[in-house]
Parts: C-alpha cells; structure tokens; sequence
C-alpha cells in the first residue's frame, strides 16, 4: 500500500494535522459568498453538519438505561435514577441535561441509532477517531468519508466547510480537500497599526508560496473580519465554542452558500475520572448549541449528525470514571429526519470483554448521509459499503 | 539549481538548526563562511543549564479526596507546568548552543506526549532531559529510552499493558508514528510487539519505569518476521533494522527542518547513508546541510509558533520569563503551540496549516507583548528593523505597510510580515 506523507499523517489518526498543509484551501470569505451569487445551493440540496464529540462520549451515561438493574449494578456511584432521566421510552432516557433534545425527540425531529460502531473496536483515540474519520474499520486509509465524497463529485473545496482551526481528516479527500473558516472573535486593530496589518495582506509579485500564503491569510483575516459581519462576531457572554462554530454555519446556511457539509466539535469526553459532573456540563453545552441551531435552520434541509470515536465501558473504574469502551449512540437531527430509534440496544449482560456489542455498523449512517442529504452514491465513497438506516430521512 | 550565498545560508542554518540569530550572532558566524559555521554550529553539545526545581510531585487525588484537594492538586500542577514551560522557552531563546534545543523541541514534537494526559510537570521535564542528552547522537539509544520513558508509558497507557492484558497503545504508536511510518507492519506486528511491551510500571515520586516480571509476557512472540522472547529493547532493535526506519526518520526530520516538500529519492538515500548502521542523528544532520536542496532559495519553510516566538525574543533579547506568563501563555495557545501539549501523539500541524487567517491576528498579538517589552531604542527605521530581525530586504509590499511605524509598533509589524513569519 502506497501512502503518502498526507497519508501517513491522516491515517496516523492526527486530527487535522497534515491535511491543509498537504493542500487544503483556506476558504476566502469573498469565495463563499460570490459562490453564493453565482452558484447558490438549491433550496432542495440538503446540508449536512457533522459534530465530532473529541475523546469517547460515555454513551450509557447519555441515551441512558436507568431502569435496567444491569446498569445500576456496573457503575453505581456514576448511574442515573430512572427519575432523573429524560424519559424516551423502551426503558430509555436522556442525560438530564439534554432538555433541548428531549423537546426535539418529542417533536419527532431527532433519531437515536443505537449501538454504533464497528467490528473488532480499537480502544486507542487516534485509531478509533481515525476509522470512524476514514470510514476505514479494517486497514489505514488516507482519506476521509467526507474527503471522499468530494473527491468523487468534483473538486470544489467550497462544498465543504470545516469550522475548526485546522482542517480535520474526515475532510480531506485524495485529490480535494474541505475549506476551514475560523470562529474566533476578529477584532482588528485600527489607526496606523491597523492601516499597516492590512498592508501585509498585498500580494507581492515574485514571492514564494509560503510567503504568498502568509500575505494570503491575512487579507483573508480582512475580509473575514470586515465583510462577515454577525457571522463571526465574537461569541458573547459565556456561549461555548460549539455554539460559536454553529453560529458561523447557521450563518452561511442562511447566506445560501453553496457548501452541502460542515464539520464542528466539541472535546474533553475522555473523562477517565470524576465523570458524572463533567459529563453533563459538555452534554448541557450540546444540547444547548445543538437546539439553538436547529430552531434557526428550521425549513433548510439540514441535518446534524452527532458521534463519538468509541463509547465507554460498562463498569465504572476506580476512579469514578470509564476506560475506553466500543459502541454508542449517534444522534441525527433535522426537520426531515424521521425522530425515533434505529437499532438495537445492546445488551448490557452480553458483553465482550467488558464492553457493549455493536448492532449498528458506522457506515450505514454514513450511507444514509450519503444518499439520502448529500445525494451521493455511497458505494463510491465507502468502499462498496451500500447498507442503509430504512427510512431514517424523510 | 540557484544557490543562496553564504551569509543567506548561515542566516537559513541558525534558523533551521537554532531558533534564529541572537544579536550579532549572524555577523560573527558567516565570518569564516558556511562550510565553517555549520562546523561550529554541528558541534554544539547542550549547555549546563540545570532543571528547573518545580518541587515535589503533588500527592495523587484518591478516591475519597474532596473537590477542595483535588482543585488545590490542579493547582499546583498547572503552576509547576507553567514553569516548566517557562524554563524551557528561556532555554530556547538565551543559549548560545541553539541546535541541541532545536532538535530537543523537534523531538518533543517527534515523540509528541502531552503533560495534559501525563499530569506531570516533572515527568514532562525528565523526558525533555532524557531528548536533550540523546537527541544528537544515536537514534537507536533514543528509541529505547523512550519507549520506556515514565511520561511515555502513561501518555499510551504503558503502565496498563500486561500478561494476559496487552494494550496496543503505545507498541502501535511506536511503529506507526516514531520508527517505521503507517503501512509497514501488521495487525499482527502490532499485537506481537505489544506483549513485548508488557510489564512495565512508573514510580511518579521517583520519576522511573521498572519492568515488573509478573507482569511481564515472558511468552514467545514474532515482530516483523523475527521470533523470540522479545521485551523492549529487543522489539526496538527488530523495528529499527527494518529498511523502513531509516527512511522514515530522515524524511521526519527533513519535514521539520528543512522543507515540507519531501527529499528526492535520490537525497533521501544520502540522507540514509549520513544516518548510517550506527544511526547517527549527527550524521543525518551533517548530510542534510550538505544537499544541494538546503541552499535553494525555493527550500522555505513555515516558522512554527514556537519557533517564530522563540526567534522574536532572540534577536529582541527578550527574556520569555520576564514576559507576563498568562499573557505570552494565551499568545502561543492563540497561535495553536505550547510546549509540553501536542494536540495528539501524532505531534503538531505543520507548514501552511500554520497559516489560518485567526493565527494571523493572534501573531500580531504576541509580537506586540514581546516588542513592548524589548529595548528598541535603536530601531529607528524600517532598514533597522530589518537587521534586527534578520531580514535583507523588505518587499515593496512591507516597506509600505512599516512606512508610518515607530518604536515597538513598527517592530511588532516587523515579526508579521511574510519575510519573517517564513524562513528564508
């Protein structure tokens, strides 16, 4: 197998680490909204956002078993009361901190697959993150589902969006790439400092690609700051830096670009210890940002899918923590999302090894992604990988 | 292939194999010619600098410890990681032996462990040790002690790996990441060379690994082909013999150093050969300096935050301590870098992800706190600022944005243009 530098870094699992450097475009504001112009997306393309939860979300502290006397048993000082939990029914509830969520179940608007996963689950971040990244279970791969669908329907790198820093993998396609907008706050300085930082940004004949590059990125920063206006404004009060991110989505959703996917992320789920509190202080700010995205997409056919690299284990360890487990729930919501469960639970007496068995394979969400917002063929971008969640979109 | 002259070379050797030109630095070395300065800066050894005190190891928060210890206990390690980074940057940008550190950042980079899962200031620094002393000799005496370094096995849950219940972690990692590259063993492999793994435990207090023998897979294992009752030492020998390795060291290291463009098939066997049987990083270094590509005007390379901080501070003579922390803290967390937390195992970005329009504002920031701090008295124009940092010529393009500047203002624009961001 012939990989590449790009490749060696994407399949080392390092998120975004090589991707814009092997040749992902950063995205010019001026670009996405002149394409907007010229190119609008159709009111009848879908949108996919997908929600990279960083560090192994403790699944059965989230869509949460309570009643199930296995569940109390294997994590006693961490389970929730069947009384505490937001009830969703087949003896299920949400993490108390996600009422926005509970509304949105209630309104048929969000789905919960359960038991995701893939066969022969590796307990490593980097790996795990990578295949579920690569949509590759069984060998490294040096590109991403999403890098994938780019690289099979043209090259556009404005199609799709990261709103993170640097670009993750799950973008970064053999030959495309996905484009990275920042969310931070821009506030430029002005008088003669600010007269002067914009005149960095002139391009300069003769000069070589990393210095046009530099000159680049700060008339890029210009134009951001000045022309993006609300979009990116900085976050106010105490707003986390999911809401942020969706804030620029719902922003360029609302512009009418033509980007059809976007990628954002929350991290810190890697919680080995001390996990009840933080745990649902990271799902209260999902919750949060996720059901103020979604009321301001209503009527846009976006969808939002939220995973994890791995769930954890069933039992609590010593430290009122979990280790790294395997399988978990991954959320889909959208106004055409057909809200309910898909796949089954897995049992919590019937473990591998201490860990939950997977009942639904990663790639029949991707799939259904695929084919059913995106418009794709999923058999070209998942390595013949064709199954799909029946009736999962309208 | 156009040639750069020799004082451009000596200026591109101090960046690439140091953190820059402190004042005069430049002039004095090209003196006696590149061939001479590479002479003088190859045989650098790492100053006498002693580690910093940062006291003792805060006792473990059990299970029944309350959230008042437990927030004292984060405390404290924040305040000792702090100063460890502290003492670090310092380092980099007061001495005068520049390669040894650069290549203990690179290597910090290399076998990225971050002090956000090791929780370990000390242990962080111990490592840093062990990559100063080893870092510019024997690549193989490297290896087997990272393998075994205290911060290494809690980074890729070494200390969980044990008979009958091997974790891949940090076998995998080793392969895939520090020696061989992704592609050149198996499933397998990995799973053998995890046994071999097995068995070893960190004292926190006394910052060491002991191979615990009950523990240990004592068992027969086979790694790329070769079969015996490995351990560590004997895995790190079977990877590093492997034709893979070599490649895959010098390709890392030219990626860093010299251009994010890889070498030539043909310069990358050079490379190889500088490396040699005894795996020399000496030798690698030397061969590098010797490729035509290392004084093409076209081999540029993006300056990582780090390196551009560090850098402004050398030729500013700025001293990182005397810096406002939280405020230099928040400037290198901006740009993306701190030293002692790689984003991953994997290391940091590199070269034009650098470059994202956020990082562009966040480096004005910082440039402006080390420029206010600095004596720049004598840069009185834009031509000053330019033998300051080290920079030839300005473009039309910076001559007019620097034009109505003074002081630490100009100076701080100075650090953002393109000229000094990119190393020539």
């Amino acid at each position: 197998m012939k990989i590449s530098r790009r490749g060696f870094i994407l399949a080392s699992g390092v998120v975004g680490a090589g991707a814009l450097a092997a040749g992902a475009t950063q995205v010019d504001w001026t670009d996405l909204i002149a394409a907007a112009t010229r190119d609008p997306r159709s009111p009848d393309a879908g949108v996919l956002v997908v929600c990279t939860l960083y560090g192994g979300n403790d699944g059965l502290n989230t869509v949460i078993p309570a009643a199930d006397a296995a569940y109390q048993k294997a994590r006693p000082d961490l389970a929730y009361q069947p009384h505490e939990v937001l009830d969703l029914g087949d003896g299920l509830g949400l993490n108390p901190g996600m009422k926005g969520l509970k509304k949105l179940w209630d309104d048929k608007r969000l789905a919960v697959v359960r038991g995701v996963g893939y066969p022969k689950p590796d307990h490593s971040h980097f790996r795990s993150m990578a295949i579920w990244q690569t949509a590759s279970p069984d060998s490294p791969q040096p590109t991403g589902w999403l890098g994938r669908w780019l690289d099979v329907t043209g090259d556009d790198p404005l199609r799709a969006v990261s709103i993170e820093p640097v670009l993750p993998p799950l973008m970064a396609g053999q030959r495309a790439a996905g484009a990275t907008l920042p969310v931070t706050g821009l506030k430029l300085p002005n008088g003669a400092v600010g007269k002067a930082f914009e005149l960095l940004g002139q391009p300069q004949a003769g000069e070589s690609a990393d210095r046009a590059r530099v000159a680049r990125s700060i008339a890029d920063l210009h134009t951001t700051a000045t022309k993006l206006g609300p979009a990116v404004k900085p976050s106010s009060g105490n707003k986390g830096q999911l809401a942020a991110q969706l804030d620029v989505v719902a922003g360029l959703v609302e512009a009418g670009v033509p980007t059809r996917a976007y990628s954002v992320s929350l991290g810190g789920f890697d919680t080995h210890a001390d996990e009840k509190g933080t745990q649902q202080r990271l799902l209260t700010e999902l919750d949060q940002a996720l059901s103020a995205f979604v009321d301001r997409v209503r009527g846009k056919k976006v969808v939002v899918l939220v995973y994890s690299e791995f769930g954890r284990r069933v039992g609590a360890n010593a430290s009122d923590g979990t280790d790294h487990g395997t399988a978990g729930p991954v959320f889909v919501i959208g106004d055409n999302v057909n809200g309910g469960f898909y796949g089954e639970q897995p049992s919590l007496t019937d473990l591998d090894n201490g860990d939950l068995k997977e009942s639904t394979d990663f790639r029949d969400v991707y799939a259904t992604m695929l084919r059913d917002v995106l418009g794709a063929d999923p058999a070209q971008v998942l390595a013949g990988h064709t199954t799909t969640l029946s009736g999962l979109l309208a | 292939m156009p040639q750069i002259d020799d004082k451009a070379a000596t200026r591109r050797l101090l960046d690439r194999f140091g953190f820059g030109p402190r004042p005069g630095e430049l002039e004095s070395l090209s003196q006696q010619g590149f061939a001479a300065a590479c002479e003088q800066v190859l045989a650098q050894r790492p100053d006498g600098t002693p580690l910093p005190d940062l006291g003792a190891e805060p006792p473990q928060a059990g299970k029944k410890a309350s959230t008042a210890e437990r927030k004292q206990r984060q405390k404290t390690l924040r305040s000792q990681q702090t100063a460890a980074a502290q003492w670090w940057l310092d380092r980099m940008a007061g001495t005068a032996s520049a390669l040894p550190e650069r290549l203990t950042w690179f290597w910090h980079g290399h076998f990225a462990t971050s002090v956000q899962k090791v929780h370990s200031a000390r242990l962080m620094l111990h490592q840093n040790q062990t990559l100063r002393g080893l870092g510019g000799g024997d690549f193989g005496a490297l290896a087997k002690a990272m393998i075994v370094d205290p911060a290494m096995l809690l980074w890729l849950d070494g200390q969980q790996n044990k008979v009958g219940a091997a974790n891949e972690n940090l076998a995998r990692e080793f392969m895939e990441l520090f020696t061989l590259g992704v592609g050149h063993y198996s499933e397998t492999d990995v799973r053998e060379a995890a046994r071999a793994l097995t068995g070893w435990l960190v004292n926190r207090d006394a910052m060491t690994a002991e191979l615990v023998a009950k523990r240990h897979d004592s068992g027969s294992k086979t790694v790329l082909g070769i079969t015996g009752d490995l351990d560590a030492g004997g895995f790190v020998d079977i990877v590093l013999n492997r034709p893979d390795s070599p490649r895959f060291v010098a390709s890392r290291l030219w990626f860093r150093l010299v251009s994010a463009t890889p070498p030539s098939a043909d310069a990358l066997g050079r490379l190889v050969a500088g490396y040699g049987p005894q795996r020399s990083i000496g030798g690698l270094l030397r061969a590098v300096l010797a490729e035509p590509a290392f004084r093409d005007p076209a081999t540029t390379l993006v300056k990582q935050p780090v390196e551009w901080a560090v850098g402004l501070m050398r030729a500013l003579a700025v001293q990182p301590s005397k810096l406002p922390v939280t405020q230099l803290e928040a400037g290198l967390r901006g740009l993306g870098q701190v030293p002692f937390e790689p984003p991953s195992v994997g290391g940091w970005p590199a070269a034009q992800s650098w470059l994202t329009t956020s990082a562009g504002l966040a480096r004005l920031h910082l440039a402006q706190l080390i420029a206010a701090h600095a004596d720049v008295s004598h840069i009185t124009s834009t031509a000053a600022a330019g033998q300051a940092l080290g920079v030839d010529t300005w473009s039309q393009r910076s001559t007019a944005a620097l034009a109505d500047l003074k002081g630490a203002e100009l100076v701080a624009m100075a650090a953002c243009t393109p000229e000094y961001v990119v190393s020539q």
